[in-house]
């Protein structure tokens, strides 16, 4: 059946495309579903071969996660007080005990601020720079935007060493600034580009009737422009967040002590004798967290925006 | 209310003009018209005169003041866009509070003008709908009412009737011009429309590619147009154009068009042998056998209480408006003869009309 088809779908032609969309859904989301599952399995579920579908959930991964823990000698061990807590009780079965905080929680904050202090500058900046590109006579308009889109044309990493060196000099290296110019440099491009499309597409006499009305050109721009760039706003700050989000490589770079992000921290979670997996998985699905909810929150204009305004009216 | 004058008003577009030096004055309380085909640069005037564009050159007074170099928000001017320009994200009523709003006027006062306003353009009943499902009528009126909302100096308009279907455009340019007489606001009207600028305004400037052709009374624009452009562009059928070679003294009554002495308003400028061209309306030609202006019958046109007849004759093409029983047949050689004080002698060079006893006083651009 072609795209343009006039005929209404039929009830078999339905149920085919439901049943494709079901199993397409089934292949992307399957690393997804290991993970998540992989994250409440015990260590030993965690590498079984063949690998277990059905398992006893265990809160083992979340708890080791968190925290850091030491192997005590056997006397000491069963001269411990029962444990307190349920998390306690988690690590004692392994014949452990929790000797302290992970860094985990704090490596999490700091993509959340660097993830969402990058998005928002990159927005806030790409709406304002996209409005003047769209609306106003800028010299050398064409040649601006394309300087800008060149910086996406090689790789960022490419120019690690420089940004590094910089950034030493600066004192910027490890440091939640530095992480969130870096990433709002990144983004500003794909950000100027996708809202200046957006704002195009708005037509002017909407902010000239409110010029005529009274309004300032800046309360125009505020109270008529974004409204209406809402849309576009949404789908380019989805972008932004999951690129910010997911970068790897600059934050393994520049960052470790004090501003590293989860990206590098994840792998290097290692649980007493060998690589813990259930801790991995449980911080992997952590972090898939904001970024979904974020996307589900604004999905209904996601859903429009890439469309790029295709159907908008 | 205000007065608005317009003094050599020029704009343009990097190397391109697309006002040329216009002057023209709109009185107090009038529904004054901006006529002209595409690209004549109506709404580029319309634009500077609200402020959204600002002329590269010229005056611009509204009430004495000159305010052409000032931002539209400090012009105290409402404007109805062509496709209306409803703010989309907001309900009826917001869109017509808004303007009020930016004024800083109370809740209350600003609810008590809304209501008015809704009650005056017939649409209470619509005003916390949004706007995206509106009928074409109740977005014009919805774009009326956040116009008239505020009291502004002045109104623009810019073809605000483009957008709806002809049948209902009939009935709003009645809603818009008893509006109008209610109202008594200076209202600046952009349209390309010949009859609607004939039905609705008090004044008429008609524009050619950024050039104000003539500037007048809808009468004095019909009866003597200032130019063969004006002629042509106003009028349905067009004034018919008679194109012959001679020359004419000031005080003349009469001019040879091959052999035939045609009357006409005397001419009070003289002329050196040149091209010339004789303007006759439809309306004031008449079949008679006994004229000595003969032209061949090509064929007529049927339009209920009369009729377009096409002759063939020397000098062009010919179109006479009869009434509908008078009967003819095609290929019929018959006499015309023209109303003579209605004529007009064109320069056909220039374009420009030849002053004759009729039309002194007409303005030109
Ligand atoms: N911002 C602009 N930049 C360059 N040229 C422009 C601009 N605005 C208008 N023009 C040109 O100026 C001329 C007059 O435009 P304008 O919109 O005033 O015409 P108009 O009489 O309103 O025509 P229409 O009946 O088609 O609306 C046109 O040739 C147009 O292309
Ligand atoms: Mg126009």
């Amino acid at each position: 059946m072609s795209a343009h088809s006039v005929t209404e779908p039929t009830r078999l032609s339905k149920s085919i495309a439901a049943v494709l969309v079901a199993v397409y859904a089934l292949i992307t989301l399957l690393p997804l579903l290991w993970i998540i599952s992989t994250g409440f399995k015990s260590g030993p579920d965690s590498i079984s071969y063949p690998p277990k579908v059905v398992f006893a959930p265990s809160l083992e991964g979340y708890v080791n996660l968190f925290t850091t823990r030491t192997r005590i000698g056997a006397e000491q061990f069963a001269a411990l007080p029962p444990p307190e807590t349920w998390y306690d009780r988690i690590v004692r079965q392994s014949g452990t005990v929790i000797a302290g905080q992970s860094r985990f929680g704090e490596r999490f904050l700091n993509s959340v601020i660097i993830g969402f202090g990058s998005t928002f500058l990159s927005i806030f900046l790409g709406t304002l720079a996209a409005y003047a590109f769209s609306r106003f006579r800028v010299p050398l308009k064409d040649d601006l935007l394309f300087f800008i889109l060149s910086t996406r044309m090689m790789p960022p990493i490419a120019v690690a060493i420089p940004i590094y060196l910089m950034y030493r000099e600066l004192g910027l290296s490890d440091t939640h600034l530095g992480m969130i110019l870096l990433y709002t440099a990144v983004n500003i491009s794909l950000a100027v580009w996708l809202l200046k499309g957006f704002i195009d597409e708005i037509p002017r006499e909407y902010e000239e009737a409110a010029l005529i009305d009274g309004y300032t050109r800046f309360q125009a721009f505020r109270k008529v422009v974004l409204p209406q760039a809402a849309t576009g706003i949404a789908s380019t700050a989805i972008f932004c967040l999951i690129f910010a989000w997911n970068e790897y490589a600059f934050a393994v770079l520049l960052t470790s002590g004090n501003a590293q992000t989860a990206p590098p921290f994840i792998p290097t979670i290692i649980g007493v004798g060998g690589q813990d997996w259930p801790a991995v998985a449980a911080g992997a699905t952590l972090f898939l967290l904001p970024v979904m909810i974020f996307t589900i929150l604004l999905r209904k204009h996601l859903l429009r925006g890439i469309t790029f305004g295709a159907v908008r009216k | 209310m205000a007065e608005i004058v317009i003094r050599n008003l020029r704009k343009e577009f990097g190397a391109f003009t697309a006002v040329q030096g216009s002057s023209f004055t709109i009185a107090d309380g009038e529904f004054f018209m901006l006529l002209g085909p595409s690209g004549c640069g109506k709404t580029t005037t319309l634009r500077m005169i609200a402020g959204l564009e600002l002329p590269t050159s010229g005056e611009i007074l509204i009430d004495g003041e000159d305010v052409s170099q000032r931002p539209a928000s400090q012009r105290d001017i409402a404007m109805v866009f062509q496709m209306f320009a409803l703010y989309p994200h907001m309900t009826v009523r917001r869109n017509i509070s808004y303007p009020l709003v930016s004024q800083g006027l109370p809740r209350a006062q600003v609810q008590a003008k809304v209501a008015e306003v809704a009650r005056i353009l017939g649409i209470s009943d619509i005003l916390d709908k949004s706007v995206g499902g509106l009928s074409g009528g109740d977005r014009q009126r919805v774009a009326l009412g956040r116009a008239i909302v505020r009291n502004p100096k002045a109104f623009m308009m810019d073809e605000p009737l483009g957008a709806l279907d002809a049948e209902f455009r009939e009935h709003m340019a009645e809603e818009l011009r008893a509006l109008h007489d209610r109202m008594r606001a200076t209202t600046v009207y952009v349209t390309h429309d010949q009859l609607e600028a004939m039905q609705m305004g008090d004044k008429i400037v008609v524009m050619n590619h950024g050039v104000v052709e003539q500037f007048g009374t809808p009468q004095q624009i019909y009866d003597h147009p200032a130019s063969l452009f004006v002629a042509d562009f106003i009028g349905s059928p067009a004034m018919n154009f008679l194109a012959f070679h001679g020359a004419v003294q000031a005080g003349e009554t009469e001019v040879d068009l091959g052999g035939v002495r045609l009357a006409l308003p005397e001419v009070q400028e003289a002329a050196s042998p040149r091209d010339l061209v004789l303007g006759v309306r439809p309306e004031h030609v008449t079949l008679s056998d006994s004229a000595p202006y003969r032209g061949r019958i090509l064929a007529s046109e049927y339009l209920g209480t009369t009729q377009i007849i096409t002759l063939d004759c020397p000098h062009g093409r010919v179109k006479a408006r009869a009434p509908s029983g008078q009967g003819v047949r095609s290929g019929e050689t018959v006499g015309l003869s023209f109303r003579a004080e209605t004529l007009a002698l064109f320069d056909a060079a220039s374009g420009r009309a030849l002053r004759t006893a009729a039309n002194r006083g007409v303005h030109h651009g």
